[in-house]
C-alpha cells in the first residue's frame, strides 16, 4: 500500500471531461465562437475595506490597485482585480500564485482586518470569445452586454441560463469574455453553452 | 420584469434579488427584556400599505449586498433605493465611429428570403389554378399546398388565407357553438374566423390562416372550432435571446417607419419590429408609397445600430418597458427549415424607450346574418389585392359607416370586380362618395344591410334604408362578397399592458391612449388619427422625442407627400337594428349575438367585464380583437349609457397566442433545472449508482451490485460502515469561510451554542435558528485560527445560510469585523467510516499520528493523505470511528482511487446517502428539513445539550421562553420500533393512541419522521415526532398503516450504540 501514498496523478479540472466538446464546437463554428476551459487559475476572495487603509497597502503590494468602481476589473500582467461588492473583490491570476498571493496580501494589510481566501477550486473559467460570443450569451445573459455598456474592464455578477455567474468582458482585443462559474455547476454550463451555440456551428454531416 | 436599483449594480432584473420584508424593523437591543407579546409583535407583525413602502431587498445573484428602498405596492414602482448610494452613471455616449473594432453581432431577424419585391408586376395570372389571382400579381414559383384534402397552388409571398381566395376558396370553418359556415374575414392577426390546424410537416392546432404563411407542401385542415395538439413530440428548437436598446418601435407601418427613420443612425440603438414577413404595414395593404417603403426599409437595413425584426410579434408590455416578442424564424420554409435554427425564438427586450406604432384594426358591424363566408372587413380586400394580387370576390357590395371603406371599393372596380353598391349610413357621405359615384358606383346614403344569403359562400345582400329615413322598399343584391367597415379601433394593446389608460374620443368614435407611466410613446393610426400625413408626423415627433431624452440628435427623415384627402365625419354605429337580434354576430369566434348581450344586461350585467364573462365575447383566441368595442358599443346603447363611461375590457398579454413550446425555449430536459455534481460524479456514474437529488445536488443514493435492490445494497453497506470500512462522497456539504477579529463573536450570536471558545484545532456541532426559535440548520464549526472558522451546513441550505450570515453581518451587526466566504466546491470531502477506517486513513497518511490519544474525536489535522494536502476532521455521523478528508477537488479522484486500494483488505465500501440515513437515525441524528419541518426547537429534538445557558443572547434564545414553546405536550423527537421487527412504517404514517380507530375526528399524536430497516438492529425502526414523546418511552402507540392499525413502542432516539462505545473505535 506505501505505493499509493506516492501515486501523483495530475489535477483534474472539472471540466476537463469537456474539452473535446468544447473545441469541437469552436472548430465547427468556423471562427464564429470559441469555447474552452481555462482550468486552475488562481483565485482569491479578498474582504476589506475600501476607505482603510489596507485598500492601497494591498493595491501597491500587488501592482494592482483594488477596482472602486461597481463591476469594473483593473488588469495588471496577468493578474485581474475584479469587483464583487463594495468590500469585496475576486483577484484571478495564473495557476499555482494561491499561496504567494495570499502572503503578499496579508502582508500588506498587517493589522488592517482583511479576509482572504482562496477560492481557486470554488469556480471554474469558461473562455467564451469570437464574433458571436455576445449573441451566444446574449441567449441567457439579460444584462445589456453591448460594447458601450459592458465593455472591456467590465464585469458583472449576474444569471446565465439558469446559473450564477461571474461575467468578465476581457479588455485584450477581441478576448472576449471570461465566464466564472461554481464547479458543480460547470457541466450543467457546459452543456448550456454548447446547447445555446447550435445555431452558430456547423459539424460535418 | 421588473428592473430594481441595486444601490451599487444599478438597475438589474428582478430576479436576481431576493425579498427581505419590511425595513426600519431592527432587531430588539435586548430581547430577554421585552414581554412576549413585544416579542410576538417584533417576530410576526409587519406593515402591509398600500403605496410607497421601506423594505429590504438582497442583491442576491448579483453583489450580495442587502439595501432598503422604497417601492410604491400598489404600481411596483421603485421610488428609492438608498444604502450605498452609488446609482452608476449612465455609461456616456462616445462618437459615432469609436466602435470599429466591435465585435459584429452578426445577422439577426428572420432567416428567409427578403421580402419579395412589389415592383415588377404585370406577371402572367395563373388562371387555370388560381381563378382569382389577379394579372397583375408578381409571378413566383407555384408553391403546392392542401386545404381539406384538395390540392392547391398559391405564390410565395401568400398567407394561406390569400392563396385560398386565390383559388376562389373563402369558407374556412363552422362556429364553435352554431355550427354556421364561417369564411376568411380579414387579412391580419385580429382574425376570427379563419382559424385552422396545419397537419404537416408538424401539427399545430389553431392557427389564423390570415397570418400562416405558404409554404411547399403545407397540409392544413378547417376547424370546427377547436384543433387537436400533436401527440408526438416537436423536433423544432425553441430559443428565446436578450435584447437591449435605446429605442423600440413596433410596428413598421407608414408611422413606424418614419419613427425608425427618425432614429436611424443618430448613434441610437433602435429595435424596429414587425409582425409581418415585410415591412411596410397598411400602406403594403392600400399598395401606396411602396417606393418610400422599399427606400426606407433599404436606409435602415444599411444603418447600424438598427435592428429589424420581421415576422416578429411584440405580444407582451410588461414593467420597466420589458417587452416580450416572439420571431417566427423557419414557419415559412416548411420542410426546408433548417434543423439547427430554432423555429421561433423569444425576444426579451428592455427598452430604454418605446413608440408603439401597432396601427388599428378595422371594426365590424352588427346586423342580420353578419357571419356569412364572404363578409369580410372592407381595408383586408384591399390588402389582398395589393399584396397578394387576389380578387377576394367578383361582385362587391360594400356597407360602411365612414370613409375608408370608398378606397376599397374604387380598388375593387380597379381590380375588375363589380361593385353594385356602397351602402353608406351616413346621409351625406361627402366627396368620397362622389369619386365612387364617378367611377360607376351606385352610393345608397342613409341606408343598411340588414340581412345577407347564402351557404357556403355569400349569395345576396339586402338593404334597408337607416335611422330617421322613412323605412323605404327593401333591396337585394346580388353579391359573392360583402365589405364592412364600421371605423377603426386602435391597436391599444400593449399600450393598455403597459398600464397606460385609454380615452374615449369622439371624433375619432374609439378608444386611444391617453397617459401612460412608462417611458412609451404612440404614433400613427393607434391615436385614432386616419390621415397619412398626419400618420408619418406623428412617427417622426415620437421617436425623436423619444431619443432626445435619451440624449440623441434625431434626424429629418424623408417622407412621402400624400395627397390630401377629403374628409367627412364617421357615424358611430355598432348594430343595425333587426326583428331578430339572434343572428347579428358580435364575436364571430365565440359565436355571441346581440341577443345573447342583450341577455346578459337582462340579467343584470352593468360593465363589459361582465357581459364579457356572461356571454364569453372576447375569450377566444382571437381575444376580440374585431369585436372588443363592437360589444361596448352595443352594451352602451343596451345600457342607455354613454360608451365612454362603459369603457372596455382589460387588455392583457399575449396581443395573439404564443406556444408554449415557444415560451419554454430551450428550458427543457436537462437545460430546463441545472444538476450540480461533484469532482467524483463520473467514478459514481461507473460504479452503477442510483442519484437522490438534494436540492440540485445529483448525489449517490446507494450502489447496487448485481442483483441486488435497494433494500439489500442499503444493508451491506450499512454493515460494511459498522463492521469494517466504508466510504462516502460528502463534497456537497456547504462550506463558509467566516474570517475577522469578531469572527467568534459573530457564530455565537447565530448558533444556539458557544463557539468562541472553541480551540483552535478542534471541532464543534452547532445548531442554528431562526428569531423564532426554530431549528434552521445544522453542522460542524472548526475553528482553523484565532480569528479563521470554516462553517459546514447541510447541503440543501448552503446558499440559505450564506445568505443569513450576510443578511445579519451587513442589516444588524455591520460593525462587527468579520467575512463570510462560499467554499463548498473549494474542497472535495470524503467520509471514511467504520471499525477499520483508522488503519487505512494510517496507511496513506504516514505523517499522522492516528492514535486516539493523540487523534482525539472532534480535533482535525493537516497532513499529506496519499501524496495530497488534506484537512482531516474526525467527526462522525454515523457513531462509528470515522473520519472527513477534505482535499481539493482537483485531486479528489486521486484521493478516493487511494482510498478504495488501500481499503481493499477491509473490504472498503462506498455508501451512498441512503446508508448515510440509516446509520445517522440509528443513533437518533436528526436531519434538518426530514425530521424537523420549522416548527421544532433543538429542545424538541432533545438536544437541549446544544443550547447554551451562559450566553446573554442568540438568535432564537428570547423565543425559548415564549409559552408555547414550554408546553410541555410539544412535539419531540423519538424512536419507535414497530412490534413485529419486520413490519414497515412509511414515512409520514400518523400516530394514534387506541388500537382502535375512535370516531372522527380521530386525536394525532404525531408522525413519522423517518423510518429505515437496520442492519445492526437487525429490525425496521423509525424516527417520530410526538406529543409529549420523552414523556411516553416504553408506551405503545399504533400507527394507521393502510386499514391496519400497526402497534408500535415509544423507544429512545438513540438506538444503537447508546453508551457511543464506538466512536473513537
Amino acid at each position: 500500500m506505501a505505493d499509493t501514498t506516492t501515486l501523483l496523478r495530475s489535477p483534474v479540472s472539472p471540466l476537463s471531461d469537456a474539452a473535446g466538446r468544447l473545441a469541437a464546437a469552436t472548430r465547427a463554428s468556423r471562427g464564429a465562437i470559441r469555447l474552452a476551459e481555462l482550468p486552475f487559475l488562481t483565485q482569491l476572495n479578498v474582504r476589506l475595506d475600501a476607505k482603510g487603509a489596507a485598500a492601497d497597502a494591498v493595491g501597491l503590494a500587488l501592482d494592482l490597485p483594488l477596482p472602486l468602481a461597481p463591476n469594473t476589473a483593473v488588469r495588471a500582467g496577468e493578474s485581474v482585480a475584479l469587483w464583487l461588492g463594495p468590500d469585496e473583490w475576486l483577484i484571478v491570476g495564473p495557476p499555482g500564485g494561491e499561496r504567494d498571493l495570499e502572503a503578499r496580501i496579508r502582508e500588506a494589510a498587517g493589522d488592517e482586518p482583511v479576509a482572504v481566501t482562496d477560492v481557486s477550486a470554488q469556480r471554474t473559467t469558461l473562455l467564451v470569445t469570437g464574433p458571436r460570443a455576445r449573441d451566444l450569451l446574449a441567449h441567457g445573459c439579460a444584462l445589456d452586454l453591448h460594447p458601450r455598456v459592458f465593455g472591456a474592464g467590465h464585469c458583472a455578477q449576474t444569471t446565465l441560463g439558469r446559473t450564477q455567474v461571474v461575467l468578465v468582458a476581457r479588455d485584450e482585443a477581441r478576448a472576449g469574455f471570461w465566464v466564472l462559474v461554481r464547479s458543480s455547476f460547470a457541466g450543467y454550463l457546459t452543456d448550456w453553452l454548447l446547447d445555446a451555440a447550435t445555431e452558430y456551428v456547423e459539424y460535418p454531416a | 420584469m421588473l428592473l430594481i436599483p441595486c444601490p451599487w449594480c444599478g438597475p438589474r432584473d428582478e430576479a436576481e434579488f431576493h425579498y427581505g420584508g419590511q425595513a426600519h424593523v431592527p432587531y430588539p437591543a435586548d430581547p430577554s427584556t421585552l414581554t412576549d407579546e413585544e416579542w410576538a409583535r417584533y417576530l410576526f407583525f409587519r406593515a402591509n400599505p398600500r403605496g410607497p413602502f421601506a423594505e429590504r431587498w438582497n442583491h442576491a445573484a448579483g453583489c450580495r449586498r442587502w439595501f432598503n428602498a422604497v417601492r410604491d405596492t400598489g404600481t411596483n414602482e421603485f421610488l428609492m433605493a438608498v444604502d450605498g448610494g452609488m446609482l452608476p452613471a449612465r455609461p456616456g455616449v462616445p462618437p459615432l465611429g469609436e466602435f470599429e473594432d466591435e465585435a459584429p453581432s452578426g445577422p439577426t431577424g428572420g432567416l428567409g428570403a427578403q421580402p419579395p419585391e412589389l415592383s415588377g408586376r404585370g406577371g402572367v395570372g395563373e388562371e387555370e389554378t388560381q381563378p382569382f389571382r389577379l394579372p397583375t400579381a408578381p409571378r413566383t414559383t407555384p408553391l403546392t399546398f392542401t386545404f381539406d384534402g384538395t390540392e392547391y397552388q398559391g405564390n410565395e409571398g401568400d398567407t394561406l388565407a390569400s392563396a385560398l381566395l386565390a383559388n376562389g376558396v373563402i369558407h374556412t370553418g363552422t362556429s364553435i357553438k352554431l355550427g354556421r359556415p364561417r369564411g376568411i374575414f380579414s387579412a391580419g392577426p385580429e382574425e376570427p374566423n379563419a382559424v385552422i390546424q396545419i397537419e404537416a410537416p408538424f401539427p399545430e392546432p389553431m392557427l389564423p390562416a390570415t397570418t400562416v404563411e405558404l409554404y411547399e407542401g403545407l397540409v392544413a385542415t378547417s376547424l370546427p372550432g377547436q384543433g387537436r395538439l400533436a401527440t408526438t413530440p416537436d423536433p423544432a428548437r425553441y430559443d428565446a435571446v436578450h435584447a437591449h436598446c435605446d429605442l423600440l418601435i413596433v410596428g413598421a407601418g407608414p408611422a413606424g417607419l418614419a419613427a425608425a427613420a427618425a432614429a436611424a443612425r443618430t448613434g441610437a440603438r433602435v429595435i424596429l419590429a414587425d409582425d409581418r414577413p415585410e415591412l411596410g404595414g397598411s400602406l403594403l395593404g392600400t399598395g401606396e408609397h411602396l417606393d418610400w417603403v422599399k427606400s426606407t426599409v433599404t436606409y435602415l437595413e444599411a444603418s447600424p445600430d438598427v435592428q429589424l425584426l420581421r415576422r416578429t410579434t411584440v405580444f407582451g408590455h410588461y414593467d420597466d418597458n420589458h417587452l416580450l416578442a416572439v420571431e417566427r424564424r423557419t414557419n415559412h420554409l416548411g420542410a426546408a427549415a433548417p434543423a439547427n435554427v430554432s423555429r421561433e425564438r423569444v425576444w426579451r427586450i428592455r427598452a430604454r424607450r418605446v413608440v408603439l406604432a401597432t396601427g388599428a384594426h378595422e371594426r365590424s358591424l352588427a346586423f342580420a346574418d353578419n357571419d356569412r363566408p364572404g363578409v369580410m372587413l372592407a381595408a383586408s380586400a384591399r390588402t389582398y389585392i395589393h399584396r397578394h394580387g387576389v380578387l377576394p370576390g367578383r361582385r362587391a357590395v360594400v356597407f360602411t359607416t365612414n370613409d375608408s371603406a370608398y378606397a376599397a371599393a374604387l380598388d375593387l372596380v380597379a381590380a375588375g370586380a363589380e361593385v353594385p353598391a356602397i351602402v353608406d349610413t351616413r346621409t351625406e357621405p361627402g366627396a368620397w362618395a362622389e369619386r365612387a359615384r364617378a367611377a360607376g358606383i351606385e352610393v345608397l346614403p342613409g341606408h343598411a344591410v340588414v340581412g345577407t344569403a347564402g351557404d357556403a359562400r355569400l349569395t345576396a345582400v339586402t338593404v334597408a334604408p337607416y335611422g330617421g329615413e322613412p323605412a323605404g322598399v327593401q333591396r337585394e343584391f346580388a353579391a359573392d362578397l360583402l365589405l364592412v367597415s364600421g371605423g377603426w379601433n386602435p391597436v391599444a394593446h400593449l399600450f393598455s399592458q403597459a398600464g397606460g389608460k385609454l380615452r374615449y374620443d369622439d371624433a375619432f368614435g374609439t378608444f386611444v391612449p391617453d397617459s401612460c407611466r412608462q417611458a412609451v410613446e404612440v404614433a400613427g393610426s393607434v391615436t385614432g388619427v386616419p390621415d397619412l400625413p398626419s400618420v408619418l408626423a406623428q412617427g417622426v415627433a415620437a421617436a425623436s422625442r423619444s431619443i432626445e431624452a435619451e440624449g440623441y440628435l434625431p434626424r429629418e427623415p424623408s417622407l412621402p407627400t400624400p395627397a390630401a384627402q377629403p374628409h367627412t365625419p364617421p357615424m358611430h354605429v355598432y348594430a343595425i337594428p333587426d326583428a331578430s337580434d339572434t343572428r347579428s354576430f358580435v364575436d364571430l369566434q365565440r359565436d355571441v349575438t346581440v341577443d345573447d348581450l342583450a341577455r346578459a344586461t337582462g340579467a343584470g350585467m352593468r360593465s363589459v367585464e361582465h357581459t364579457k364573462r356572461y356571454t364569453t365575447a372576447g375569450t377566444a383566441n382571437d381575444q376580440g380583437k374585431t369585436s372588443g368595442l363592437l360589444a361596448s358599443g352595443i352594451v352602451a346603447a343596451l345600457l342607455g349609457v354613454d360608451i365612454s363611461a362603459l369603457g372596455t375590457t382589460t387588455f392583457r398579454p399575449p396581443y395573439t397566442p404564443v406556444s408554449f413550446a415557444a415560451l419554454a425555449g430551450r428550458d427543457r430536459g436537462a437545460l430546463h433545472d441545472p444538476i450540480r455534481t461533484t469532482a467524483l460524479h463520473g467514478w459514481h456514474v461507473e460504479q452503477g449508482a442510483l442519484f437522490e437529488n438534494v436540492g440540485q445536488w445529483k448525489r449517490p443514493w446507494y450502489y447496487p451490485q448485481a442483483g441486488e435492490d435497494m433494500e439489500t445494497a442499503v444493508l451491506r453497506e450499512c454493515a460494511a460502515a459498522r463492521d469494517g470500512v466504508a466510504f462516502m462522497d460528502a463534497s456537497t456539504l456547504g462550506k463558509i469561510d467566516v474570517q475577522g477579529p469578531d469572527a467568534g463573536v459573530f457564530l455565537d450570536l447565530l448558533y444556539t451554542n458557544m463557539m468562541s471558545t472553541l480551540k483552535v484545532g478542534m471541532i464543534r456541532y452547532g445548531v442554528m435558528c431562526r428569531p423564532d426559535g426554530m431549528v434552521f440548520d445544522d453542522g460542524t464549526v472548526i475553528r482553523l485560527a484565532q480569528d479563521r472558522f470554516l462553517v459546514t451546513t447541510t447541503t440543501g441550505n448552503a446558499a440559505a445560510v450564506l445568505d443569513w450570515m450576510e443578511e445579519w453581518s451587513q442589516t444588524e451587526w455591520p460593525d462587527l469585523r468579520v467575512h463570510c466566504t462560499s467554499v463548498t466546491e473549494q474542497w472535495a470531502t470524503v467520509a471514511l467510516v467504520g471499525p477499520r477506517s483508522r488503519e487505512v486513513l494510517g496507511s496513506l497518511a504516514p505523517q499522522l499520528a492516528v492514535a486516539n490519544d493523540d487523534f482525539p474525536f472532534m480535533a482535525w489535522r493537516e497532513t499529506p493523505v496519499a501524496g495530497i494536502d488534506a484537512r482531516v476532521c474526525r467527526i462522525s455521523f454515523s457513531g462509528e470511528l470515522a473520519y472527513e478528508i477534505n482535499v481539493s477537488p482537483w485531486e479528489a479522484r486521486t484521493l478516493w482511487d487511494a482510498l478504495y486500494e488501500a481499503g481493499a483488505p477491509y473490504g472498503i465500501t462506498p455508501y451512498g446517502t441512503e446508508t448515510m440515513h440509516v446509520l445517522r437515525a440509528e443513533k437518533g441524528y436528526p436531519i434538518i428539513g426530514q425530521d424537523t419541518d420549522g416548527t421544532v426547537t433543538p429542545q424538541d429534538l432533545g438536544m437541549s445539550w446544544v443550547v447554551s445557558k451562559k450566553k446573554p443572547d442568540f438568535i432564537g434564545k428570547r423565543s425559548y421562553a415564549r409559552a408555547d414553546n414550554t408546553r410541555p405536550d410539544r412535539k419531540h423527537l423519538v424512536g419507535l420500533l414497530p412490534d413485529d421487527p419486520g413490519t414497515f412504517l412509511p414515512e409520514g404514517t400518523q400516530l394514534v393512541a387506541d388500537s382502535v380507530l375512535p370516531a372522527p375526528p380521530v386525536p394525532m399524536l404525531g408522525h413519522v419522521t423517518s423510518s429505515y430497516r437496520s442492519a445492526a438492529l437487525g429490525r425496521t425502526f423509525a424516527l417520530a415526532l410526538i406529543k409529549g414523546g420523552r414523556e411516553r418511552l416504553g408506551e405503545r402507540l399504533y400507527a394507521p398503516v393502510g386499514d391496519r392499525l400497526v402497534p408500535v413502542t415509544v423507544a429512545s432516539p438513540v438506538l444503537f450504540d447508546p453508551e457511543g462505545a464506538r466512536r473513537d473505535g
